[in-house]
C-alpha cells in the first residue's frame, strides 16, 4: 500500500528549505566514499547530480543509453532558463517566480517544492557562469535577459537559440572531469531494464548492454532516475527519437507511484506533419509569436495561395478571440485555438493540417533586416525542413506534444514511494503542476541535480553507515535478471508480422486523438476500449528481426513500446478520473462560456498518484491533497 | 508542395560487428516523398527490411533537430551529405533526384571503430574532454554571475566555438582523421573566457596530447570546416596551436614565468 507523505518541512514558506538543511543528517566527508549512488540518465538533472555527488565524495555510477552523456535531449531546449536574479531591476523576486510558477501550473503543484525551486534558481546561474556557459551578454559585459510567456518580468537567461545545449555541455563537462578523475564510472550504451527492491528499499538496478545484449545487475545504496519525460507515447512529438518511459515505468512496476500522467504539454508552434512517413516533429521557438501573426482563411473551401487571400478573407483568430494577449496567448490556449481552426476545415498546407504564422506585416513594418536579425536562425531551420522561404510565404505551424508534467511521484526530498529511489528532472512530477512555463524545464533539471539531491540523499544515507546492503548475488537481483532476459527473448520469439514502429504509430494515434489537446469522457472511454486489444495484438503479432546478442535497435524499441502501451492506458485512466480542466489537461465538459478551462478545486486540488497492481487498467488511485497556505487559489487568467 | 522521388538505389555499408568484415548491400526505394528527411527515408527502408524478415540497418540518431550530434553518415562520400552547414538528420530528400544511386557509409576514421553497420564508437571525443575540457568549479561556491563582466565580442566568440555538437564529421572528412577542429572548438570555448584563464595552459596541453593519442595530425586541409554542420571556423585551430606552443613554457614551474 502506497503512502504519500510529502515531508514538507515546518515553518514559513520562505524558511522551509533552510529549516530542512539545518535539520538534515550529514555524512562525514571521509565516510561518503563508503556509499555508492547510481544515476540513470545524463541530461541536465543526471549530469549535474552525478558530478556534484562525486565532488562530495560519493562513489557514483552513471548509466546512459546514448554513446556519450552529452547527447541527452536537454540539449534541444532553445529558449532559455529562468532565474529570479532581478538583474534588470524590474521587480522580480524569489516570491514572484514562485507565484508565477504556481499560477502557470494552474494551482496543481506543491507550494514547498516550487518555492525551493525559485530560491535555488539564482544559484544555478552563478554555477553555470562559473563553469563557462557563454550566456548572452550586453555590450557592458553583464548578462542579458529576455521575457517569456506567463511572466511580467525579464528573467530568462539564454545562449542564442541553444540554451539547453550550452547548459548541458556545462554539466557534461563537470561530469567529464569527475569521470577523468576516476570518481564516476560511466556506462554508456547501457539501458535500465529493471529496478530491484529488497526489504522495502531500492537495492539497485538491472541493465542491458545495448552493444552485447548482456544483462547485468548493479547494487547501490541509493538510485536516482533522471530519465526524462514520456512525450513519445504520442509517437509524433518534439522529443528525441529515443526518449522513453522505460526507466520510470519499470520503477513504477516495482512500487513507485506514478503521478498525474495526464498532464502533458502541447506546444503551439511546431512544423506540421508533412507526410505519413514522418517520425518526429520539430519545434519552432515560441518567440516567433512576438512578430508573427496567426491566421487561417475564413472560408474552408479556400484554394488561393496565402499572398492572394485579401485581408477580409483572413481570420486572425487569436487576435479576434484574445484581443489583449493576441498572438502571445499562453501555450495551451493557442494550441486549442489552432486545433479548432483546423478541425473546422480551414487548415492550410497540402494536408490542411496547419495554420499560418505570417511575418509579412512585421517585414513591412520593421524591414527584412530586422526580422532577419531576430529570427534568422529559425527561418533557416524552417526552410531546411519545410522547403519554403518564410520571408516570402507564411510559415505553417501546428501544435505538438512537447513536455510531460506528470511523472514519478516524489516527496520534498525527491524520493519516490520506494525508499532509496529518487527521481529528478522531467522524470518526476514535482514542480510544474498541470502546465509548465517556458524556460522552467532547464531550471528544474539543474535545481534538482545541483542543489536539492546532493543534500537530500545524505539525509537518507547517513543512518545506513556501515550497515550491510544486498549485493548483486542476492536472489532478487538474479530473479530480476532472469525476468529481463526472458522479456527480451520473448520479443524475439513472437515472430509476428508487425514492427515495433508500426505498433507505436497506432498507439500514438489513439493517445493523440483521445488524450491529446482536448479530452472528453466518451473519447477516453473509447481509447480505453481500443488500447487493450491493440496491446494484445502487440504481444501476439510483434516482429523483431536480428538477435539479442549484438546491437539491435528494433529490439530496444520493442521494449520501449511495450512500456508506452501500459503508460498510455494509465494516462487515459488518469484523464478520465480527473473531472475538471486544468493547464494541459483540458476536458471539453469542463469549460466556461468563453471556452476557458474550468478547474474544480473542491474535488481536484490534489495530486493523483497511481499504484501498480499488475494491470495498468486497474491501477489504484491515491490522492495527495495540495495545501495552499501562501497563495490563494484563483482563476488562471491572462486576459 | 510534396512530390515523390522514385526508383532510388541505396548502397549501404553492412557490418555485423567491430571485427567482422563489411560489405555494401543495395536496396531499392520505389517511392519517397521529397518532404521526408534522409533519416526518415532510412526508417522507411528499415520498416521494409523488417517486413521482409531481414535485420534493420543500424545507425545512430536521436534529436533529429541537428543539435544532439548523434547522427553521422558519409553520404556519397561527404560527411552529413551534400547540404552545407546541415547535419544528416536535417537533410531532406528534396536535395536528391529520382533514379539516383546514394552511397551510405559510416564515419571513416581509425579513431572511430565501427560498432555495427553505420554506427561508430566516438568515445575518444569524451576522453579529450575528460582530459581538460572543463573549468574546475565544484557545485556550491560560485560567486555572483555578474561579478565578472565579459565583453560581448568575447562571449560571442566563445559561443561560436561552443556551438560544436561533437558529431565527428570533422574527423570523418579529414584525410588524416584528425580531431583538431573538435578539440580546438572546446579549447577556444573555455580559453577565451575569463573564467577559463586559471586552467588555460594545463587545459590545452592535456587536451591536445590526449587528442594525439587517438587521432591523426592536422595538415590544414580545411575539409573539417567545410563538413561541419555548425560551420565552426578553423581559426580556432590556429588559436589552439598558439596556446599549445605557449603552454610548453607556461606550464613549467611558476618561477620560470616571472
Amino acid at each position: 500500500m502506497v503512502e504519500l507523505n510529502a515531508k514538507i518541512p515546518a515553518g514559513d514558506i520562505a524558511e522551509k528549505w533552510d529549516n530542512y538543511k539545518s535539520d538534515m543528517k550529514l555524512v562525514n566527508p571521509n565516510n561518503k566514499r563508503k556509499f555508492k549512488v547510481i544515476v540513470v540518465g545524463s541530461g541536465l538533472a543526471g549530469a549535474s547530480a552525478a558530478a556534484t555527488l562525486a565532488e562530495l565524495g560519493y562513489q557514483v555510477d552513471v548509466f546512459t543509453f546514448h554513446d556519450s552523456p552529452r547527447r541527452a535531449h536537454s540539449i534541444a531546449a532553445q529558449g532559455g532558463i529562468n532565474a529570479a536574479k532581478n538583474y534588470h531591476g524590474d521587480g522580480d523576486s524569489v516570491h514572484r517566480l514562485f507565484y508565477d510558477t504556481i499560477k502557470g501550473g494552474d494551482f496543481r503543484a506543491r507550494e514547498g517544492n516550487v518555492h525551493r525551486l525559485a530560491q535555488v534558481s539564482v544559484n544555478i546561474i552563478d554555477q553555470m557562469v562559473a563553469q563557462g556557459v557563454p550566456f548572452a551578454r550586453e555590450y557592458g559585459g553583464l548578462l542579458d535577459n529576455r521575457s517569456f510567456g506567463g511572466a511580467q518580468v525579464s528573467r530568462t537567461f539564454y545562449a542564442r537559440g541553444q540554451t539547453g545545449q550550452q547548459l548541458l555541455l556545462g554539466a557534461y563537462q563537470q561530469l567529464a572531469r569527475q569521470i577523468g578523475l576516476g570518481n564516476v564510472r560511466l556506462f554508456n550504451r547501457t539501458e535500465l531494464v529493471d529496478t530491484v527492491v529488497i526489504d522495502g528499499r531500492c537495492a539497485g538496478i538491472v541493465v542491458r548492454d545495448l552493444v552485447t545484449g548482456e544483462i547485468a545487475s548493479h547494487a547501490a545504496h541509493a538510485t536516482v532516475l533522471c530519465t526524462g519525460g514520456y512525450g513519445n507515447v504520442f509517437f509524433l512529438s518534439t522529443n528525441a527519437m529515443q526518449c522513453n518511459v522505460t526507466a520510470a515505468w519499470r520503477a513504477h512496476r516495482q512500487g513507485a507511484a506514478f503521478a498525474n500522467p495526464c498532464y502533458t504539454q502541447i506546444h503551439p508552434t511546431c512544423i506540421p506533419q508533412a507526410d505519413d512517413t514522418q517520425s518526429k516533429l520539430t519545434l519552432m521557438s515560441e518567440s516567433l509569436r512576438n512578430d508573427g501573426r496567426v491566421w487561417v482563411p475564413k472560408n474552408a473551401d479556400e484554394t488561393r495561395s496565402a499572398d492572394q487571400i485579401p485581408e477580409e478573407d483572413r481570420d486572425y483568430y487569436l487576435e479576434r478571440l484574445y484581443p489583449s494577449f493576441g498572438n502571445l496567448a499562453p501555450r495551451d490556449i493557442s494550441s486549442r485555438a489552432a486545433k479548432r481552426a483546423v478541425d473546422s476545415g480551414r487548415g492550410v498546407g497540402p494536408l490542411k493540417n496547419g495554420v499560418y504564422l505570417d511575418f509579412s506585416a512585421a517585414i513591412n513594418r520593421l524591414g527584412k533586416s530586422v526580422v532577419q536579425e531576430r529570427y534568422g536562425n529559425l527561418f533557416e531551420m524552417y526552410e531546411r525542413i519545410a522547403g519554403e522561404n518564410p520571408y516570402d510565404v507564411p510559415m505553417r505551424i501546428y501544435p505538438a506534444t512537447h513536455y510531460t508534467m506528470g511523472g514519478l511521484w516524489v516527496d520534498y526530498e525527491l524520493m519516490t514511494t520506494v525508499p532509496g529511489l529518487y527521481a529528478a528532472g522531467e522524470a518526476n512530477f514535482s514542480d510544474h503542476g498541470a502546465n509548465r512555463l517556458g524556460a522552467s524545464a532547464l531550471m528544474q533539471g539543474l535545481a534538482d541535480g545541483y542543489f536539492v539531491l546532493p543534500y537530500t540523499i545524505g539525509n537518507y544515507l547517513a543512518p545506513m553507515l556501515n550497515k550491510a546492503t544486498p549485493g548483486v548475488d542476492h536472489p532478487e537481483f538474479k530473479a530480476a535478471e532472469t525476468g529481463a532476459r526472458a522479456r527480451y527473448q520473448q520479443y524475439l520469439d513472437i515472430k509476428g508480422t508487425r514492427s515495433p514502429d508500426w505498433f507505436h504509430r497506432e498507439l500514438g494515434k489513439i493517445i493523440w486523438d483521445y488524450c491529446g489537446m482536448e479530452r472528453t469522457e466518451q473519447g477516453l472511454e473509447k481509447a480505453l476500449s481500443e488500447l487493450p486489444p491493440l496491446y494484445e495484438e502487440f504481444q501476439k503479432d510483434l516482429r523483431v528481426t536480428g538477435d539479442g546478442a549484438s546491437i539491435n535497435q528494433t529490439l530496444e524499441k520493442a521494449g520501449r513500446v511495450d512500456d508506452f502501451f501500459q503508460l498510455g492506458m494509465l494516462m487515459c485512466k488518469d484523464a478520465l478520473e480527473r473531472n475538471e480542466s486544468c493547464g494541459g489537461h483540458f476536458r471539453s465538459e469542463y469549460q466556461d462560456e468563453e471556452g476557458e478551462a474550468q478547474r474544480d478545486d473542491e474535488n481536484f486540488a490534489h495530486v493523483a498518484a497511481w499504484e501498480w497492481t499488475g494491470d495498468p487498467m486497474n491501477a489504484t488511485r491515491h490522492a495527495e491533497e495540495l495545501e495552499f497556505e501562501t497563495i490563494h487559489l484563483a482563476k488562471r487568467s491572462y486576459k | 508542395m510534396s512530390n515523390h522521388l522514385t526508383n532510388l538505389t541505396l548502397k549501404v555499408w553492412r557490418q555485423s560487428g567491430p571485427n567482422a568484415g563489411g560489405h555494401f548491400e543495395s536496396y531499392r526505394i520505389d517511392s519517397i516523398s521529397d518532404e521526408a528527411s534522409f533519416l526518415e527515408m532510412l526508417d522507411v527502408l528499415n520498416e521494409k527490411l523488417i517486413g521482409d524478415g531481414r535485420e534493420a540497418v543500424v545507425f545512430d540518431h536521436d534529436c533529429r533537430e541537428g543539435i544532439c550530434g548523434t547522427c553521422s553518415l558519409m553520404i556519397d562520400g561527404q560527411a552529413h551529405g551534400p547540404q552545407r552547414g546541415t547535419a544528416t538528420c536535417q537533410l531532406h530528400m528534396r536535395k536528391f533526384q529520382s533514379n539516383q544511386e546514394i552511397v551510405i557509409e559510416p564515419w571513416r576514421a581509425t579513431a572511430f571503430p565501427i560498432v555495427k553497420d553505420l554506427m561508430v564508437d566516438r568515445s575518444a571525443f569524451d576522453r579529450i574532454v575528460e582530459a581538460g575540457g572543463f573549468i574546475t568549479a565544484p557545485t556550491g561556491g560560485a560567486p555572483d554571475a555578474n561579478l565578472i563582466p565579459i565583453a560581448k565580442p568575447v562571449a560571442d566568440a566563445s559561443m561560436d566555438a561552443a556551438e560544436c555538437i561533437g558529431c565527428g564529421a570533422c574527423v570523418a572528412a579529414c584525410p588524416n582523421g584528425a580531431a583538431n577542429l573538435f578539440t580546438s572548438a572546446k579549447v577556444a570555448h573555455l580559453n577565451l573566457l575569463p573564467q577559463g584563464q586559471a586552467e588555460r595552459w594545463s587545459r590545452v596541453e592535456a587536451m591536445v596530447e590526449t587528442m594525439d593519442e587517438h587521432f591523426g595530425s592536422c595538415t590544414n586541409h580545411g575539409e573539417c570546416e567545410a563538413a561541419c554542420p555548425k560551420s565552426i571556423s578553423i581559426d580556432f585551430i590556429a588559436l589552439m596551436n598558439k596556446d599549445y606552443r605557449k603552454s610548453k613554457f607556461k606550464n613549467r614551474k611558476l618561477i620560470d614565468q616571472i
